[in-house]
């Protein structure tokens, strides 16, 4: 689907501690199933979600994969006993054993609320700390300085601002492998949610408020940008493209934009704000500084802010 | 004079949109001049429209279930053929104008006018059976909540909403929907979110109030306990519905700021209530489902339902936990770890009861005799399919897995997999189950059968591609696609589509052969509950006699310590009942005035309407003639007449 161009398959070296320790924990498991599972099921690049390219993505996936597989320590057994039940206790084989009373038994309701119970003790464990650990508003463990990324969702394009280097694109970003990506989200118009599945969680984009969202690529290559939550008729085409590239070629990308012709001032905004749909890739050489918090200011209300809202 | 309704609202120029609407009213014409033709006005009326009794209620709901079942699932046929045709180049031939509306009606139609009606006709129809009694607590309530119901006005003129059924603001608002869709789907909500709040205080009062005697709490069937915890769930949820659309009501229509981007809204806010009803919802919609499923298994395996009392309280875990979720609709908001994970858990929980429940099922099943009818083959569908979606379910509980799934075809493979595979194959268990006594013939069971292959293939095809399509990053409520890869599922999908369409087909024809099919005795599953003590169809007070119980299986204990026959020599007694009345049928014709006069702001019908509203309900206050009693000797006549045809046709029976 996607074409890698750029070949650096380097995993990246940098050490997520807090994440690493949850993960050993169950990735022998998870490692051996995902591979049965992504091999059997699409046996190409296209389970974008179970074949990430981002330390967040791939602690999730380890995640789904390892409670799916408790919850088959359950599930199967059920599936096998309905079968085995239904067939064996069919009205037409006389030489099963018939009870019409028997209806209850201590041992066996015993063990029906303690088995379930069981796994989900352990599956709430697993919940608490990836919580934790997967929070979308906690910044990655990396040596690497992060790079800086305001998105604003508006209908029905994404506008990207690099706050430090002082410039925005629209439906395209970029940054460099292995360096961790914040990304402080808001909306300027109905609310969104932003994802890219093949790096990890995604998040919802609100009008007047500002979410976080913390990914990281490890290997080079293009990938999908979607908005995962309904928001007209534009929808579909809301998509964008985030390249993983090396530093050099990041550089390269933030100099080419400083030489296009087009500004974003506030007026720039407010026209780019109008509801347009499959938008192409845009650059603008210079933002308006404070841009995307004057977005979300837009939408304080000045008299009432100060006492009843917060 | 006609406030925002022009002729410009009729969907002239959209060939699809028009050909259902011709077809609609086309429909529509030669139902109500078949009606005249064979003269059945003052018939309808009089039987059917003004009834209070309980058991026409339920089939007058299911009816309008059966037929918002066939809306909502050729708007599922549309969106599967689209998404199958419209990839890269092509966008298919649904424009997202339409498309839009199209899921939007989907899951507003399947989940309130479908599930939901479906569900209330059959407790209508089951509960006071079952308890022993002649009626529900309030019969008038009961038409009035039925023509509420009913009022989900008709979606001819002007569009639906272009939201998705949730309508999340601020895209809800005036200001992204200036068009009257989101009115229509405000106004509909309200008034059947009004009927179905009476609905469930009329069956908790009467199930509370109204047990035969002897029948205490831990004796009462298992339907009978679940239909009570969903009336409680309906009283404690359906008032946070009906205030959260109000609110976005007074957002609309006075220029409030409650859930708007600007000035002090929070849209949020809306996204928190709405859940806070919806949660509980997919309970309300699940736990008669449950109820059924236990009947289903205790008849068919000619065996007490094996732990009765953890049932009971795995329900009443379910009933009160399913007030503690609803955050997990948006753990993507953002509320932070300890929130989120707290609500995680809180989900999971919930899995416990249930892993209780099923296990409970399969071991009714053990060293029972179990019949493979269609009812039971549902039931066995259901704890597989059911299995799987509690699965998905938990895999999304989990907070940083639902960063990944939310919002994806996993999400929606995942609903569909509980909702189809619980609620939807419940009701069809219970109709086959319930259909003979309502109607005193059972459902042809080969086509029945042949229904159920087609719907448990139909989904496996349709759904499970959908599983895969969320791992490949497809996110719902798309209208047009360029990933290669997805196109092929997408065309399996559309194929499920296909064959569960037959299998609602199938279905619906399965009441052939009623002849051969006829019920005589009452009793043609070999009933555990007291439905089955009576005649089928049973007569319109339910009991001569009322019943006394002294065991849960209350008609399986009389019948073998026999008194389960008709005792057709027993001293009958006068019986008190509630008259008919035309007040419900019209209390929901205004409501429809009043609904349709808001959605297009038509000031003067709405007070109109409001005014008639309250005139009638006034009048009928002043009605003192509600009641009488059916004499003794009537009541010999019927009970009679109903030995009479149990001696003459026993045998004939099953």
């Amino acid at each position: 689907m996607q074409s890698e161009w750029l070949s650096s398959k380097k995993k990246g070296d940098l050490l997520l501690q807090g994440r690493e320790m949850a993960k050993l924990r169950y990735s022998r498991l998870a490692q051996m199933l995902s591979l049965g599972v992504v091999v059997l099921l699409s046996g190409c690049s296209s389970m974008t979600v179970l074949n990430p390219k981002g330390q967040v993505g791939d602690d999730e996936r380890s995640l789904i994969l390892t409670a799916g597989a408790l919850m088959l320590i359950v599930v199967v057994p059920v599936i096998v006993m309905t079968f085995l039940f239904a067939w064996k206790y069919r009205e037409s084989n006389k030489k099963a054993k018939y009870s019409p009373e028997w209806a209850h038994s201590k041992k066996i309701e015993t063990i029906v609320w303690i088995v379930p119970g069981v796994i989900v003790l352990a599956l709430a464990i697993l919940a608490w700390t990836t919580s934790h650990s997967l929070d979308p508003f906690k910044p990655l463990d990396a040596k690497a300085k992060p790079i800086k990324i305001e998105v604003v969702s508006l209908d029905w394009k994404w506008l990207f601002i690099y706050p430090d280097q002082r410039i925005a694109a629209v439906n395209q970003i970029v940054f460099p492998t292995n360096v961790p990506v914040d990304f402080y989200l808001t909306s300027g118009s109905v609310m969104n949610s932003f994802f890219i599945p093949q790096l990890g969680s995604q998040i919802y984009t609100m009008a007047g408020m500002e979410t976080q969202l913390h990914l990281i690529a490890n290997e080079a290559g293009t990938y999908n940008g979607i908005s995962a939550n309904f928001s007209g008729r534009g929808f579909s085409g809301m998509t964008f493209t985030a390249l993983a590239t090396s530093e050099r070629q990041f550089n390269a990308w933030v100099k080419k934009i400083k030489q296009s012709s087009k500004k974003l001032d506030q007026y720039g905004y407010q026209e780019l704000a109008e509801p347009s749909q499959n938008n192409p890739v845009e650059y603008f050489a210079t933002v308006k500084p404070h841009l995307f918090h004057d977005i979300i200011d837009s939408y304080a209300d000045k008299q009432m802010s100060s006492a009843s809202m917060e | 004079m006609f406030g925002k309704l022009t002729l410009s609202a009729l969907p002239l120029t959209i060939p699809i949109q028009m050909g259902a609407v011709i077809l609609m009213g086309v429909l529509g014409v030669a139902i109500l001049a078949f009606i005249t033709y064979k003269r059945r006005w003052k018939w309808l009326w009089k039987e059917w429209l003004t009834s209070v009794d309980h058991k026409k209620i339920g089939i007058m709901y299911i009816i309008v279930a059966f037929v918002m079942l066939l809306r909502g699932g050729v708007d599922a046929l549309m969106m599967r053929s689209q998404l199958a045709l419209s990839f890269g180049p092509s966008h298919g031939y649904l424009p997202p104008n339409h498309y839009d509306q199209v899921f939007s009606a989907h899951g507003v139609i399947m989940i309130f006018f479908m599930a939901m009606p479906f569900l209330i006709g059959l407790i209508n129809i089951a509960v006071p059976l079952q308890i022993g009694s002649r009626d529900v607590a309030f019969p008038f309530m009961n038409s009035i909540s039925f023509w509420l119901f009913v009022v989900n006005l008709s979606l001819v003129f002007g569009e639906f909403a272009k939201t998705g059924w949730v309508a999340y603001p601020p895209l809800s608002e005036l200001r992204y929907s200036p068009g009257v869709g989101v009115d229509y789907y405000i106004w509909s909500l309200e008034i059947a979110g009004a009927g179905t709040l009476m609905t469930g205080i009329n069956f908790f009062v009467t199930i509370i109030k109204m047990r035969a005697p002897g029948m205490k709490l831990m004796k009462m069937p298992v339907f009978t306990w679940t239909a009570l915890c969903t009336n409680v769930l309906i009283i404690g949820a359906f008032p946070i519905l009906t205030v959260t659309l109000g609110l976005l009501a007074l957002d609309r229509y006075l220029g409030t700021h409650f859930f708007t981007n600007s000035h002090g809204g929070n849209p949020m806010m809306y996204v928190n209530l709405f859940w806070a009803w919806g949660h509980p919802e997919v309970y309300i919609l699940i736990l008669p489902a449950f109820g059924i499923f236990s009947e289903v298994l205790a008849t068919f395996t000619g065996k007490r339902l094996f732990g009765y009392t953890s049932m009971i309280y795995a329900t009443m875990a379910i009933t009160v936990l399913s007030f503690m979720v609803w955050l997990h609709h948006f753990f993507t908001m953002g509320s932070g770890a300890n929130v989120n994970a707290f609500f995680g858990i809180a989900t999971m929980i919930i899995a416990i009861p249930t892993g209780v429940k099923i296990f409970n099922w399969l071991f009714t099943i053990y060293r029972g005799r179990l019949r493979f009818t269609a009812s039971v083959l549902w039931t066995l569908g259901f704890l597989v399919t059911f299995t799987i979606g509690g699965m998905t379910g938990v895999m999304m509980a989990i907070p940083a897995a639902d960063f990944l799934l939310h919002n994806s075809l996993f999400l929606v493979a995942h609903f569909h997999t509980v909702i189809v595979g619980g609620v939807v194959f419940g009701v069809f268990a219970g109709l086959t189950y319930w259909f003979p006594k309502i109607f005193g013939f059972t459902l042809n069971e080969k086509l029945g059968k042949a229904s159920f292959w087609c719907w448990l293939i139909g989904f496996y095809l349709a759904f499970m591609p959908l599983y895969i399509l969320g791992f490949m990053g497809m996110t719902r409520r798309l209208n047009h696609y360029d990933n290669p890869a997805w196109h092929p599922l997408l065309l399996i999908a559309a194929a499920g589509a296909g064959v569960i369409a037959i299998g609602v087909l199938l279905q619906i024809v399965s009441f052939k052969r009623r002849h051969e099919n006829r019920d005589l005795t009452g009793d043609p599953w070999d009933g555990r509950t007291l439905e089955w003590s009576v005649a089928s169809p049973p007569p319109f007070y339910n009991f001569a006699e009322i019943p006394v119980v002294t065991d849960r299986d209350a008609y399986w204990e009389m019948k073998h310590n026999g008194n389960g026959q008709h005792q057709a020599s027993a001293a009958y007694h006068k019986i008190h009942m509630p008259k008919n009345t035309g007040a419900g049928v019209i209390i929901g014709a205004f409501n429809l005035i009043l609904g349709f006069a808001m959605i297009w702001h038509i000031w003067w019908m709405a007070i109109a309407g409001l005014l008639g509203v309250i005139v009638t309900l006034i009048a009928r206050t002043f009605d003192y003639n509600t009641d009488y009693y059916v004499p003794a000797e009537e009541v010999k006549r019927i009970e009679d007449e109903h030995s009479q045809a149990m001696a003459g046709g026993i045998g004939h029976g099953r």
